[in-house]
């Protein structure tokens, strides 16, 4: 299978000399999901956001789409942001617009600014976001404000934002930390089910592993701002869970 | 184990006394005592005023439109120049406020912005009006320019706080989709800040209308030309007609003001404003 992401020594320093990501090299296949855990403070939001770049890696190359990303800049940079999908804790939906105008905000890396700001986007564009809220199950919902929606809702309407980048890689930063049980395995089902269907990989963050034992293909275990765990979902044994959090009465 | 306390316990202070609040009370009122008598601030002073007062007021009324040409022009004028004032001020607001939030901007771009608002801010409409005057002459060019600046001044500066106070993760999540710059600020700053701009804007737009019919006493068009010339006339009962048609305006104003703040803020989504 090939590659789509490919992480060479990836570091990140926000304070001088302190490494939250300490050479962190790693590639993502072309599909499947993969869930990183690991304790907080760890580094697994700083290595997702390395990825598009919210964050600047301090050294290392993040290969994808046949470039390195991390030394872009301008242009390129918001051109390779846009192939990249996110998701977020928070949803980070903007409040005060609708459902569907967060929708679209997805493609505003492909829309000019006077376009965007009459709301001119392209029909194809509507329809495939009519048809993700159909997905998505909040088909009558598209011309309700963002802030009216429950916590589920809302981060349904953030995974259809990012699916509608149309992205070739889809980045989650603890999706489902913010939700409840049911609705956080209905969340990861979605996830799943729009990755394969796109046939594009999903990287996950999360602290419940369960759920990621549940929904992913592959596990990476963060600990101390390295990879300590890299396999299938059935390798997670409570030796390596001690090994990624430490400790071990937490485990019975 | 908790023990009893045996010795007799301290005299604890719930509400310790602010010395230094107590003496700053004392030199206020000390002043405020000291400044009533230096202005001969006086009952017998206020008695005597009274009674010009009376013979003022009476004069004014009934009131009579002397000079009704004069009046409406004027009146009209001070509308144009209000109208006029508020929209080119706030668009000249929304880019300088955007600049001069420093959650967005560089400190190249926040530095002037912020110096341009608070050039705008320090002095009032009357004292810029009467600058505009004698840079550009008398009438309602000068006015217009005087109350750009009020504008700029105003809006500019609680459009940039408002800006700095919004959720920046809304912002991170349109910049992560790839979006412009211009992009992440019409789908991510704007959508945030539009209910608190439209706000500043209707307000303005209020204090400019009350404004306008002010700059004119010191020649920069509008309604307050007739009015100082009928003061000096001492034509009071033509003042007293248009003082009321001033009011008259600002409640048209007022009702104008609710209507656009209306259009543009649905009702029962105005929450948090």
């Amino acid at each position: 299978m090939s590659t789509a992401l490919s992480v060479r020594g990836l570091v990140k320093e926000y304070v001088r000399g302190k490494k939250v990501l300490d050479g962190i090299t790693i590639d993502f296949a072309a599909s499947g999901l993969t869930a990183v855990i690991g304790p907080s403070g760890t580094g697994k939001s700083t290595l997702l956001r390395c990825v598009n770049r919210l964050v600047e890696p301090t050294a290392g190359e993040i290969h994808f789409g046949g470039r390195d990303i991390a030394p872009l800049g301008g242009r390129a940079l918001r051109e390779a942001r846009r192939e990249i999908g996110m998701v977020f804790q928070e949803y980070n939906l903007v409040e005060r617009l609708s459902v569907m105008e967060n929708l679209l905000s997805g493609r505003l890396g492909y829309t000019p600014a006077f376009k965007a700001w009459l709301r001119r986007f392209p029909q194809e564009d509507i329809d495939r976001a009519f048809a993700l809220l159909d997905q998505v199950g909040l088909a009558s919902f598209a011309n309700q404000r963002a802030d009216a929606l429950s916590g589920g809702q809302r981060q349904r309407v953030g995974i259809a934002r990012a699916v509608m980048q149309r992205p070739k890689l889809l980045l989650a930063d603890e999706p489902t930390s913010s939700l409840d049980p049911k609705t956080s395995v209905e969340i990861m089902g979605i996830m799943r089910d729009l990755g394969r269907e796109h046939g594009i990989p999903v990287i996950v963050n999360m602290h419940d592993v369960e759920l990621a034992k549940r929904f992913a293909d592959r596990i990476l275990g963060m600990s101390g701002g390295r990879i300590v765990y890299d396999g299938p979902p059935d390798g997670l044994t409570d030796d390596v869970l001690k090994t990624i959090y430490g400790g071990e009465s937490w485990l019975h | 184990m908790i023990e009893p306390v045996t010795r007799a316990p301290q005299r604890r202070h719930a509400f310790p006394p602010n010395w230094w609040a107590r003496i700053g009370w004392l030199v206020l009122a000390a002043y405020v005592a000291y400044a009533l008598g230096r202005l001969d601030f006086s009952w017998d002073r206020f008695v005597t005023g009274l009674d010009n007062g009376a013979r003022f007021i009476g004069r004014m009324l009934p009131p009579r439109i002397a000079q009704p040409d004069s009046l409406a022009k004027g009146l009209i004028e001070s509308l144009e120049i209000a109208i006029l004032a508020s929209s080119m001020g706030i668009l000249l607001s929304l880019p300088i406020g955007l600049f001069a939030a420093r959650n967005l901007m560089p400190v190249w771009a926040t530095w002037p912005a912020r110096a341009i608002i608070a050039a705008a801010r320090s002095f009032h409409p009357v004292i810029v009006a009467i600058i505009f005057v004698k840079a550009v002459g008398f009438g309602a060019l000068a006015g217009i320019c005087a109350l750009v600046v009020a504008s700029i001044g105003f809006i500019g500066k609680l459009f940039a706080e408002a800006i700095e106070e919004i959720s920046l993760k809304q912002v991170e999540a349109v910049r992560a989709t790839g979006a412009s710059f211009m992009n992440v600020i019409l789908f991510g700053v704007l959508p945030q800040v539009f209910g608190r701009f439209i706000g500043f804007a209707t307000y303005q737009l209020d204090s400019n209308l009350r404004n306008s019919t002010m700059v004119g006493i010191v020649g920069a068009g509008g309604i307050g030309g007739t009015l100082f010339s009928a003061f000096q006339r001492f034509d009071y009962d033509f003042v007293a007609a248009i003082l009321l048609s001033i009011i008259a305006m600002i409640m048209v104003g007022e009702v104008l003001a609710t209507w656009v703040r209306g259009v543009f803020l649905e009702k029962g989504k105005v929450d948090e404003e």
